[in-house]
């Protein structure tokens, strides 16, 4: 039941082979047994996923079926799930049950989709680690060879990455503001996609950073991905940044092929004191694209190392702002004081954690008279910069591959002590966020000491066809088959 | 004549601008689907976009936005096609997001003008500085309970218009008349009630004096005053205070103040040092509106006729002075019963019977022109058995207040008590026989040099014919038989 991907469970559940609830049960027991180890979920639901499958077996019966019919997903955190508990990793929302499904959620509901639970994740999509969660850390299912201390599983839809890795879950939601999706992709050996900003409406989800933050699937495959994502993604009149554009075949694209293709080579993703490791496994992808077809360009994004300082200010500065609405009044934890103030202030030192806070401070502080110009104003016209970057480049690319991140997964509890440190592991990804482009991150090696690394394969905005394609090329020559030690079915 | 004030150490002037902040006519808010609707349940037009629920994303409400431009039209300001949504960042507990969406940076709607018209007959132009969309908060109750505060939000995310002026007003009059054209302009457009009482406009007073020619001092700010007479006494009050500071030496400090209608006497509020850092950004949840040159030359073309081209129009279509015009169009509804009243008949004399009579019972009745109890066809018919001598002008009296008590027609009233006039000279003739040989003496007395009875006379007859005479024919009998 753990070898079936997303395509090929969903073939063997129209052909009748398996049913909904056979899977469901399979991935259900997979949670129980393997949750406690891993904490991928914060909220399990059998319960409803047993009906959706249900559901799920009794349209297939009659022979009808959505694009996911009966296939079990994890649903991060941070999306609203009417009736279900919705935490955002943070002990403010602990008491949050939403009235309403977010529109992404809604539209895998309607095409068919079982909901195991809810994913763990970094606090408000605040870290890359899992470790901000208020519900405790994500533990990766692989481990380093010959040595069993946990890892982290990348952030922060860590939960998300972790569950589809350690087959508890065929697919899952995620999502990007700075390389959440295909940072914790490229630590659990999975492929992950934050598509181009407006692609899925973020109606419902939980806001971090607004300019910033995007929704998209992690999957075991690049096909999957592709499938998940065309359930996802589509125009949302609710949701003012959403693009009124149609919804492409994604899995149509991942057959295209590379041939005749320009792949561009950005000399400034080659950081001084990068693992080597990580620079053969590039190596190694562009040689593999050029074998089929494609044409290797060196390119440059000469504002690259802009990228992670103007990040950490323009989305701050947006957190700040968003996180006001958690103060006690109407919704989520309280806690009480003796006036207005005491009680915001008392709600929001107990509710928020140390990283949302330290972000808090930053944004407030970025955005506030005397500083605005300096900090937030110029972080605005660096960001133009690096989209002009962008846009420069992709007059003469397709496509543009990168190393995904520039370590393999760390160890819980390192990298702690400086948040710096902790910020470096977004270099390669937050530039994508920055531009709005879509960018999507694939196993494709692994390092010495037996833990995956991954490639990312940028593309131009709208145009996640080429990503996908380029992305399948690439996953066709890796033949990534590693496993991770934790997992469903060993 | 320049409004000034004088104190010890000399003649100052008031400057003046206000910030007026109008509630959109709509149907829904400015970002959310919910009611706009004034009143209602605590909490009853509330959507999770007001509430500001987690997830929850603000969609411009295009009604707003047209109802911005229209007044940016009527204001004869600029239209700016490319505007923006800010967000100005505070706590409080009657602001759900933490933050109100407004326009800080890039307003719809920049430079127009207002022109006043004062007591005096003399007019000025009041400069409109910019007209920017932003939400109402929600509403705070402290009255509800002893330790708690209880939160209403269905004006939460309400569109406002904050309308600033220019600092170009010179005194409270000037003030009053700024804010009175003002409402009356929105009014006319349809895009405010202009409902002080309810909130749906209130004005923020900045204030300073100064000598003549001086540059300007330092201004204080008087929040929320929710009436046009409130914001004349605060201008007033607010400047007599700033005087008798600088005069005692001292220096006014730059704050926000709140007036007390009561005492008639403004107060501090909070100091600058106390004001707010609201950390302005463009709202990430919303792309920068962008609007078409067509569109708005579409809401140009379907702009009702404004208070100042009616007034015009007034005066050279139908023969009216200045004044009386601008008493007519005061409110759209007036006018329009004007023009049906005036189609077709004397223009003056429809003028005469509206701000006499009419008003008058509207008063007396405490009813609106919109549900008058005498409709203008009605009045024109009263006008039209006038004209054609079925009735006299006193009787024409009597009929009306029978019209303003039972809203019949006057046609009707007038057959039903028998109030036609007598035109049949017999029996004037007969009437004024019996009045002259009843008051022999009188008659004598007029034959003698006193002129004057002959109004005694005429009052004598009408009475005697229960008013019913026709005026000009019982004089046409009394001076022929009195000669």
């Amino acid at each position: 039941m753990f070898e079936y991907t997303l395509a090929t469970a969903r073939d063997a559940l129209r052909a009748r082979k398996i049913s909904a609830r056979e899977l469901t049960t399979a991935y259900s027991g997979a949670i129980t047994a393997l949750n406690p180890e891993i904490n991928a979920y914060i909220t399990e639901t059998p319960e409803l996923a047993l009906a959706h499958a249900d559901a799920a077996d009794a349209a297939l019966a009659k022979g009808e079926h959505g694009a996911l019919t009966g296939i079990p997903l994890a649903i991060k955190d941070l999306f609203c799930t009417k009736g279900v508990r919705t935490t955002a990793g943070s002990k403010i929302l602990s008491p949050f049950i939403p009235p309403y499904e977010s529109t992404v959620t809604a539209n895998l509901l309607r095409d068919g989709a079982v909901f195991l639970g809810k994913a763990n994740l970094d606090e408000f999509a605040m870290g890359s680690s899992n470790m901000t969660s208020a519900y405790g850390a994500v533990t990766n299912p692989w481990t380093r060879h010959g040595d069993n201390r946990p890892l982290v599983p990348g952030g922060s839809s860590g939960g998300s990455a972790a569950a589809v890795a350690a087959r508890m879950a065929l697919g899952a939601t995620a999502t990007d503001t700075g390389g959440s999706i295909r940072q914790p992709a490229a630590f659990c050996g999975i492929v992950g996609i934050k598509p181009t900003y407006g692609r899925c409406s973020r109606w419902g989800v939980v806001a971090f950073a607004s300019s910033l933050d995007q929704a998209g699937p992690v999957a075991r495959t690049v096909e999957d991905c592709a499938i998940l994502l065309g359930s996802m993604a589509g125009f949302d009149p609710k949701d003012s940044t959403s693009a009124d554009m149609p919804v492409p075949d994604f899995a149509a694209a991942c057959k295209r092929g590379v041939k005749g293709l320009r792949i561009g080579v950005p000399r400034e993703y080659r950081m001084e004191g990068m693992a080597p490791e990580i620079e053969a496994l590039w190596q190694q992808g562009l040689a593999w694209l050029r074998e089929a077809g494609a044409t290797i360009v060196d390119v440059s994004l000469p504002h690259t190392k802009y990228g992670l300082a103007t990040y950490y200010i323009v989305a701050p500065a947006e957190a700040s702002s968003n996180l006001a609405r958690y103060d006690g009044v109407r919704y989520g934890a309280r806690s009480a004081g003796h006036d207005l103030t005491e009680l915001y202030e008392n709600t929001r030192a107990d509710g928020f954690g140390a990283e949302v806070k330290r972000r808090i401070m930053i944004g407030t502080y970025v955005l506030s008279a005397g500083y605005y110009d300096a900090y937030y104003l110029k972080a605005q016209k660096v960001r133009a910069l690096i989209l002009k970057d962008f846009t420069d480049v992709f007059r003469n690319v397709d496509a543009l591959l990168t190393p995904a991140t520039p370590t393999a997964a760390f160890g819980q509890g390192e990298k702690m002590d400086d948040p710096v440190t902790m910020y470096l592991n977004d270099v390669f990804t937050v530039p994508v966020n920055m531009a709005g482009l879509p960018g999507l991150a694939l196993p494709t090696g692994l390092d010495a000491s037996g833990l995956p690394l991954g490639l990312q394969v940028i593309g131009r905005p709208f145009d996640e066809e080429t990503v996908f394609a380029v992305s399948a090329a690439l996953e066709r020559a890796a033949g990534f088959s590693a496993v991770p030690t934790l997992r469903a079915g060993a | 004549m320049a409004y000034t004030l004088e104190g010890s150490t000399g003649t100052w002037e008031i400057v003046c601008g206000l910030e007026v902040h109008a509630q959109v006519i709509s149907h829904s808010k400015l970002f959310s689907g919910a009611s706009a609707e004034y009143g209602g349940e605590p909490n009853a037009h509330v959507s999770f976009v007001d509430a500001a629920f987690p997830g929850m994303l603000p969609v411009i409400n295009r009604e707003c936005v047209a109802q911005a431009v229209r007044t940016g039209l009527g204001l004869d300001a600029k239209i700016n096609l490319w505007s923006r949504f800010d967000r100005k960042n505070y706590f409080y507990a009657d602001l759900p997001q933490g933050y109100q969406i407004s326009q800080f940076a890039h307003p719809i709607v920049g430079e127009g003008v207002v022109e006043v018209t004062l007591a005096d007959g003399s007019t000025k132009e009041i400069g409109v500085t910019r007209l920017h969309l932003e939400q109402d908060a929600g509403k705070s109750l402290h009255d509800q309970d002893p330790t708690k505060s209880f939160i209403d939000l269905n004006r939460s995310g309400v569109a406002l218009m904050e309308i600033v002026s220019e600092p170009d007003i010179r005194s409270p009059e000037e003030a009053g008349a700024y804010l009175t054209k003002l409402r009356q302009i929105l009014r006319y457009l349809g895009t405010c009630d202009g409902n002080m009482d309810e909130g749906s406009m209130r004005a923020d007073v900045n204030v300073s004096v100064r000598k003549a020619g001086e540059e300007f001092r330092t201004r204080c700010e008087i929040k929320n005053v929710n009436s046009i007479r409130f914001v004349m006494l605060a201008v007033e009050a607010e400047a007599k205070r700033q005087i008798m500071v600088w005069e005692d030496g001292g220096e006014v400090k730059q704050e926000t103040r709140l007036f007390d209608p009561t005492r008639n006497e403004t107060r501090s509020m909070r100091s600058k040092e106390d004001a707010h850092d609201y950390r302005y950004f463009p709202d990430p949840d919303l792309l920068p509106l962008i609007l078409d040159q067509d569109w708005v030359n579409g809401l140009k073309a379907l702009l009702p006729e404004l208070p100042d081209a009616k007034t015009a129009r007034f005066v050279a279509d139908y023969g009216l002075n200045a004044y009386d015009a601008r008493i007519l169009v005061i409110e759209q509804a007036t006018a329009d019963f004007y023009e049906t009243l005036a189609k077709g008949r004397d223009a003056k004399l429809a003028a005469n019977w509206m701000m006499g009579d009419f008003f008058a019972a509207l008063n007396r009745t405490g009813r609106s022109i919109e549900n008058s109890p005498v409709s203008a066809a009605n009045l024109g018919a009263l006008i039209d058995l006038i004209a054609d001598n079925t009735i006299n002008g006193r009787i024409a009296k009597e009929v009306f207040e029978a019209m303003v008590e039972t809203g019949e027609a006057p046609g009707a009233i007038v057959e039903a008590k028998g109030l036609r006039q007598v035109t049949d000279t017999g029996a004037i003739d007969t009437a004024v026989d019996a009045v002259l040989a009843a008051n022999a003496d009188k008659v004598a007395q007029f034959k003698g040099g006193a002129e004057k009875l002959f109004g005694f006379f005429v009052g004598q007859v009408m009475k005697a014919m229960a008013g019913k005479g026709n005026p000009a024919l019982v004089n046409e009998a009394l001076k022929r038989k009195l000669s």
